[in-house]
């Protein structure tokens, strides 16, 4: 078994409405892989044909080397996923839904009252492990739900929007862990996600999703390299003179340039050198700067290169699963 | 076994933990009972009788006489005395009065002549419950008034005598077997219909479905755990219902362990029906539409609150697939005859059967996907 998970042509149907569309890519052993795409994109319907959830139109999947439809079970006993809907039972306490969902994957007592102390105790809620799970924050939440998906030691662990509706120190604290947990238990894990930081930060290799197909994948330093320009200048000046365009273009290194009234937008192979020629071009036209920010590319700038769009709203991929109870958090 | 056993720990803690809803279950059936119990089914008394007497002989007085004797005794009705008819027919028009007595002028003459003597009973037969207690109660008066002053030594004509096997049931006993299943009923409404759909819609199930957990552990699960719940009100409605309707020694435990039988087969057969009916439900105001509907298509027909014998043909054919109809008839040969339990093995086959026949549909149908 050369990859944790192996998907070719695989795709997904709702009616007419096609949302996976004939995807092919691998992920590796112990790397953290993540799909990123705005709502709509396809990415929760993939990863609920890779958790065996909802069967594939056409094409396959294997997983932990099983084939995702004819040895669901194994893939199941291998596998530990966090749906995108709080999955967790809010009466029982964070004990308690650990201990049902150990029992539920058939482990041992004598395992699981070594195991579950553990895990909480990774997650940090080893002092609420018998408090209600209603009384926990959205991001104590989604921690007891990362112990819970793990309480069977899976090798692939799969997360549906693990951070979305989370506070930022929350978000924080959950990509920590699940990096920690990817170190300590050698995990591959598989994260769907829009924010486009975290990816950026954490994400060995990321998959750009949109509409169903396979629009970029790469690891972010190799997907924001191959984009034209390094960096991106955006500066606005008190009067503009005429041809000022034309100067902005024939900076060194400018790549492109987008004006927009006094505002510039300049994307730079070299932003140091190309900022210093735009202030001197600036003092020779005895132009004022107003404001000036040299920034590198981010992966929202990838996003909008292979895209050609911003991640925007968009119709969700109808599901059997959803109904006005689901709560999309996004 | 293990993970069937999963899903019912799961399902009893919260039940443990927030008991509200599955205590409403019980609380609802036993207000029926009390309120229904003593609305319905009490003799009917203290109606009101206009009587018009056209005659004035000494015949007519007699009857004014027994009239008299209803009224202070069995007080189904009090006589009203009218000088006019007009009047006694204008106050039965507007519902001053329940029926109107005519003695005609010629009846003292025909009784002596015994030229076939009459009396009429005008009545209002909008309320149909008094009109009939009326007519029994004149009816039966009306022997007595033939009845000769001295009675032959041997009667000539056939009479009926009428030995009652029990004693009286109030209608409040009578209607106890109903509402123990109705009681169940609506646990496993609640329990395997809205709190079923709830749990899936809030994506508890997706939970389920990603682990190795077997189509028909989870279905076992959810039933025994949904049928141990129904069967918690069950107990509750045939101990503290039997003492409420004043059943005899309302605690025997010989009977209390005949009825826990019945308890559980009805319990295993409305779970398994709620399953089938919900299994491919998403929508969580489905089971709350059709709670109503179903309540009143099972309970009604069952023979639980009117016998069933009065139904129109397509009501008999539900009532003989009605799980209802078998739980009301054991419960009522277990609460009213305290019969032994071959009386009621007909009506557990039935159920055992059906709860067989509904899980394996509802496995059949139950998609492991979402």
């Amino acid at each position: 078994m050369k990859f944790a998970v192996e998907v070719e042509n695989l795709t997904k149907r709702f009616g007419e409405f096609v949302a996976v569309d004939s995807l092919n890519f691998n992920v590796e052993h112990g790397e953290i892989f993540g799909l990123l795409g705005p709502n709509g994109a396809g990415k929760s319907t993939l990863i609920r044909m890779l958790t065996t959830l909802v069967p594939p139109t056409s094409g396959t999947a294997r997983v932990n080397g099983f084939d995702i439809v004819r040895e669901a079970n194994d893939v199941r006993q291998s596998i530990g996923v966090i749906p995108q809907a709080m999955t967790s039972d809010l009466e029982l306490s964070a004990n308690e839904n650990l201990t049902i969902f150990a029992k539920l994957y058939g482990i041992p007592r004598e395992k699981r009252k070594k195991v579950i102390p553990q895990l909480l105790e990774e997650v940090n809620l080893t002092q609420w492990a018998d408090k209600p799970v209603k009384m926990f924050s959205g991001g104590m939440r989604r921690r007891m739900e990362i112990a819970r998906g793990l309480v069977h030691e899976p090798k692939i662990f799969f997360l549906d929007e693990p951070t979305t509706g989370l506070d930022p120190v929350s978000r924080v604290s959950v990509w920590e862990m699940l990096a920690r947990l990817k170190r300590e238990r050698d995990l591959t894990i598989l994260v769907t996600t829009h924010y486009m930081d975290e990816a950026d930060k954490l994400c060995d290799r990321i998959a750009i999703i949109d509409g169903g197909k396979m629009a970029a994948l790469d690891s972010p330093l190799k997907l924001k390299a191959s984009i034209p320009g390094k960096n991106i200048i955006e500066a606005s000046f008190s009067t503009v003179p005429p041809n000022w365009l034309e100067t902005m273009q024939k900076l060194p290194e400018a790549a492109e340039v987008k004006a927009d009234g006094n505002i510039f937008r300049i994307s730079t192979n070299n932003g140091p050198r190309t900022t210093v020629e735009l202030l001197e071009a600036a003092r020779a036209a005895n132009v004022t700067v107003a404001s000036l920010s040299v920034q590198s590319t981010t992966l929202d700038d990838v996003f909008v290169h292979y895209t050609g769009h911003q991640l925007r709203d968009n119709l969700q991929a109808p599901s059997a699963a959803d109904s006005p109870f689901i709560m999309h958090r996004s | 076994m293990h993970r069937v056993w999963a899903i019912i720990e799961r399902d009893l803690r919260r039940f443990r933990r927030s008991p509200a809803l599955m205590l409403m279950s019980m609380f609802m059936p036993l207000v029926q009972l009390v309120v229904l119990g003593y609305a319905f089914g009490g003799k009917i008394q203290n109606l009101k009788v206009g009587v018009v007497d056209e005659d004035h002989g000494v015949p007519a007085i007699k009857l004014h006489e027994m009239f008299q004797a209803v009224a202070a005794n069995a007080k189904t009705f009090t006589p009203f005395y009218y000088s006019d008819k007009a009047v006694a027919e204008h106050d039965l028009r507007n519902g001053k009065i329940n029926g109107l007595l005519d003695i005609p002028p010629e009846f003292s003459r025909k009784v002596l002549a015994g030229a076939n003597p009459r009396i009429a009973l005008v009545e209002d037969n909008t309320d149909q419950f008094s009109s009939s207690a009326l007519e029994g109660a004149l009816t039966g008066m009306m022997p007595a008034y033939n009845s000769p002053q001295v009675q032959p030594r041997v009667t000539a004509g056939a009479t009926l005598a009428v030995v009652e096997v029990y004693p009286y049931v109030p209608y409040i006993q009578f209607l106890l077997p109903g509402v123990i299943v109705l009681a169940i009923f609506i646990s496993a409404m609640i329990g395997g219909g809205i709190i079923f759909i709830d749990d899936k819609a809030r994506g508890l199930h997706e939970g389920y479905l990603v682990t190795p957990i077997r189509k028909f552990e989870l279905i076992l699960g959810f039933t025994l755990a949904g049928a141990l719940k129904a069967i918690i009100a069950g107990v509750v409605l045939i101990s503290l219902g039997s003492v409420i309707a004043g059943i005899p020694d309302p605690l025997n435990p010989l009977r209390m362990m005949k009825m826990f039988i019945v308890v559980v087969a009805t319990a295993l057969a409305l779970i398994s029906m709620m399953f089938l009916i919900m299994v491919r439900v998403s929508d969580p105001l489905v089971p709350r539409a059709i709670f109503g509907v179903l309540n009143t298509v099972l309970y009604f027909p069952s023979g639980a609150v009117y016998p069933t014998g009065s139904f129109p043909a397509w009501m008999k054919a539900i009532a003989i697939v009605d799980p209802f109809t078998y739980s009301v008839h054991a419960f009522k040969q277990l609460v009213l005859k305290n019969t032994d339990l071959m009386a009621v093995s007909g009506d557990l086959l039935f159920l055992f059967v059906f709860t067989a026949i509904a899980m394996t549909l509802a496995t059949v149908l139950f998609r492991r996907t979402l």
